[in-house]
């Protein structure tokens, strides 16, 4: 597979490409094995009998989720997001328009649980639901990164995502799971993080880090593990451990707390920020997988819950952590009530790494060497999930801010990639969403077209030389994909990378 | 005739306003578990309610998207607006001096409205996206908004048709005592169609309109962090624990 993946040409005037209808209908990741699904709760196959398991669930999810039904019913077919997903313009496949992408969902809720539909099908686009259409829904419900980049630009607000995510939930009820997701979402419950990284080795790996560290500045900076009675328990994706580049920023979080002298641990109960539940779109798997948060907070006994650089994962904590596990405040019930008493009310709960960051540079406490960072001219990109589904900070946009206030004081130099290719406006790096797996390489390579293009710009006319962003599979995704474009690999990094480079160790001031 | 027409438009108003409702009611009672709003979101209920105002007078979000479906969509739906407005006094009497003044605005706007309809009509044949993703309601719904727009503008500026007697036979259907409906062809396809427009609402991507309103990534705070959303299905989860 591969081998035949090649990046598109990139377009001079960002034209919409011309409809290639079918390009991608081959494009399908790794279907689960029955063991995976069974280990997670769902049948095995699709067995005799899954429409009915799948319309049943459809009607289950129409009554649970105000989004589903009111999307469903309202979109006119204007086209407005027709050019929006960075899947289309980096494929011209039509079905990646997120008004396709819907439909195909519409026409089989047209024809089971509408009037219309069961009346007049051809008329409204109708269709029962086949063999043939449920495979088209595994091959374009696996081309959606869950990105929200549409939301942003529909009159009623319809967020392809949302569809995206009660597709692969009925498909799961069906007995049709995708491997990469559901095999990590297994991991989780069995070790405590998407990578598989039992608590030994990653004692291991935080010694190690440790000792780095130490020959790097001299300074005894901590990595500290299952520690009671810490400040702050940190939450990251567990990618941060060793995968390249992401480590560097755990080595700047960890600079950070030391510098700020404030006690942190990570859990090895709750080793990984991530939670596929949401990729899946299962309320259960969000929940059950937040939940390991809660029970490592109440069992340290810690003040403060922070988050570290991880987009879906940061939507995840601070849009849903409240709802799902209690962890935030405002909760009048026995249940949230629990872990709110325990932590500190002064601080935002859960809090971004960056807002933590941010707020210690602000009030001088962090001695910071931007010439450090000279050799890097950067730029920043928008990680599709903290741009258009959380915030930092107190005010709208703040998830904009703060990022890049932390890189200017970090770094001289620093450059802005093309409006419309940022802020809420930002294109997905093409690998989020559960789609970040070796067989959807080729989509993964296409989809990351529009930032590539973006980047080439500001590559070329500005010398940039470093893409900074908050996201693991962000960063996992370019290092991979960069190359494809003529790019450097190790061109992308954390915003506390930069830090890392910058900050200056010894007593805190 | 008149007694066909009256049942058709009680039937019709009886069918939308029940149908709508239904929808209203379901939009209404189905919850939304989680906070989604699209941000930056406003982080006030004040700003929210101010956000979905912008939507649905300025239709902010496809500005940024399509200047040309927005332009088009815009002179359609002010057109509209006005339109219906005008309409008003065919149902109340004396009809008012405010009311009076719109008259010739209303006129005008039918004009704007049939510009924007036949502008996205065109865009749903020239625009291959959009041709790609158009159904065969799609076309329909357009081609029923642009006869009733036609033979409304026909009847105001080439037939004229006599709107004392339209008035009479509306104003009967509101009291229940039937007024004969003018024997006017272009009457006579006007309310026929308005009628059918009417029965499909509800049934129909109109639905857009409530719609509008109870999209969660439009209509909710951002404030998660500061208020704890539960859904009543998921809070009985809380208690298993
Ligand atoms: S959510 Fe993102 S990936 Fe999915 S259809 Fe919308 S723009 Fe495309
Ligand atoms: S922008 Fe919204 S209403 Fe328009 S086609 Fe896309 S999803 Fe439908």
């Amino acid at each position: 597979m591969a081998a035949d993946v090649k990046a598109p040409p990139l377009r001079p005037f960002a034209e919409p490409p011309a409809l290639v209808p079918g390009a991608m209908q081959a494009s399908k990741p790794y279907v689960a094995s029955a063991k995976m699904q069974e280990a997670i709760g769902f049948p095995g196959e699709l067995t005799e009998g899954w429409e009915g398991r799948a319309l049943d669930k459809m009607g289950e999810l129409l009554g649970k989720y105000r989004s589903l039904r009111v999307y469903l019913d309202s979109c006119v077919h204007c086209g407005a997001c027709t050019d929006k997903c960075h899947y289309f313009l980096g494929t011209g496949d039509p079905l990646n328009m997120p008004v396709a992408r819907q439909d195909l969902m519409r026409s089989v809720y047209r024809r089971h649980f509408t009037l219309a539909g069961k009346l007049f099908p051809k008329l409204v686009g109708a269709r029962d639901l086949t063999k043939d259409v449920l495979d088209q829904w595994y091959s374009y419900y696996n081309q959606c990164s869950e990105c929200r980049r549409c939301s942003v630009f529909c009159p009623y607000g319809i967020d392809t995502a949302e569809i995206t995510m009660a597709g692969k939930e009925i498909m799961d009820a069906a007995g049709l799971g995708q491997k990469y997701s559901n095999e990590i979402i297994g991991k989780v419950h069995r070790i405590g993080n998407n990578l598989g990284l039992p608590g030994p080795a990653l004692a291991d790996t935080l010694e190690g880090l440790e000792e780095d560290v130490k020959e790097e500045t001299g300074v005894d900076v901590r990595f500290p593990l299952d520690q009671k009675g810490a400040e702050v328990l940190l939450v990251t994706p567990s990618a941060d451990f060793f995968a390249e580049p992401h480590v560097d920023s755990l080595i700047g979080y960890a600079k950070v707390f030391h510098a700020a002298g404030v006690s942190w641990t990570l859990s090895s109960h709750a080793s990984e920020a991530g939670n596929f539940g949401l990729f899946i779109g299962s309320y259960d798997q969000l929940r059950t997988i937040a939940m390991r948060i809660r029970e490592a907070a109440l069992e340290l006994g810690v003040k403060r819950i922070v988050v570290g650089e991880c987009g879906h994962a940061w939507r995840v904590a601070y849009s849903m952590w409240n709802t799902l596990a209690g962890i935030g405040a405002g909760g009048e019930d026995d249940f949230a009530r629990k872990l709110q008493s325990q932590l500190d009310s002064r601080y935002k709960q859960p809090m971004h790494i960056c807002e933590f960051t941010h707020d210690l540079i602000g009030r001088g406490a962090l001695r910071l060497d931007r010439e450090a960072n000279d050799h890097r001219v950067v730029t920043f990109h928008d990680s599709c999930n903290v741009a258009r589904a959380s915030r930092m900070g107190d005010t709208p946009g703040g998830q904009f801010e703060i990022p890049r206030a932390i890189i200017r004081a970090v770094a001289n130099h620093y450059v802005e990639m093309a409006p419309g290719t940022t802020h809420d406006a930002t294109y997905c790096c093409g690998g989020g969403g559960g789609l970040l797996t070796d067989e959807l390489l080729d989509l993964r390579v296409k989809g990351a077209l529009p930032r590539m293009e973006a980047l080439r710009q500001v590559a070329d006319g500005r010398g940039v030389n470093f893409m900074a962003t908050i996201c693991a599979i962000c960063k996992a995704q370019f290092t991979k994909v960069l190359p494809y474009y003529g790019f450097k690999m190790g061109m992308v990094g954390g915003v506390h990378q930069l830090v890392s480079t910058a900050i200056r160790l010894g007593e805190p001031r | 005739m008149t007694a066909l027409y009256a049942v058709l438009l009680y039937a019709a108003t009886a069918v939308l306003v029940a149908g709508v409702g239904y929808r209203v009611w379901l939009y209404a009672r189905t919850p939304a578990p989680l906070k989604i709003p699209t941000t930056p979101a406003p982080v006030t209920r004040g700003g929210v309610a101010l956000r979905m105002l912008r939507e649905v007078t300025l239709f902010e979000s496809l500005f940024r998207s399509n200047l040309w479906t927005w332009a088009f969509g815009w002179l359609f739906h002010a057109g509209l607006a006005l339109v219906l407005l005008r309409h008003l006094r065919y149902f109340v009497e004396p009809v008012p001096a405010w009311l009076a003044f719109v008259q010739p605005f209303g006129m005008w706007a039918g004009v704007a409205m049939a510009a924007g309809l036949a502008g996205l009509w065109a865009r749903r044949f020239l625009v291959p996206r959009v041709r790609y993703i158009s159904t065969p309601s799609d076309h329909l719904m357009i081609a029923l908004l642009v006869v009733i727009a036609l033979s409304g503008l026909a009847m105001t500026f080439v037939a004229h048709a006599d709107i004392v007697k339209v008035k009479a036979f509306i104003l009967g259907l509101l009291w229940f005592d039937w007024q004969p409906l003018p024997g006017d062809v272009l009457v006579a396809v006007h309310l026929a169609l308005v009628a059918v427009l009417m029965l499909i609402f509800p049934f129909s991507k109109l639905l857009h309109a409530p719609g509008v309103f109870f999209s969660p990534t439009r209509n909710q705070v951002d404030d998660p962090r500061e208020r704890r959303h539960l859904a009543p299905w998921a809070a009985r989860l809380d208690g298993d624990r």
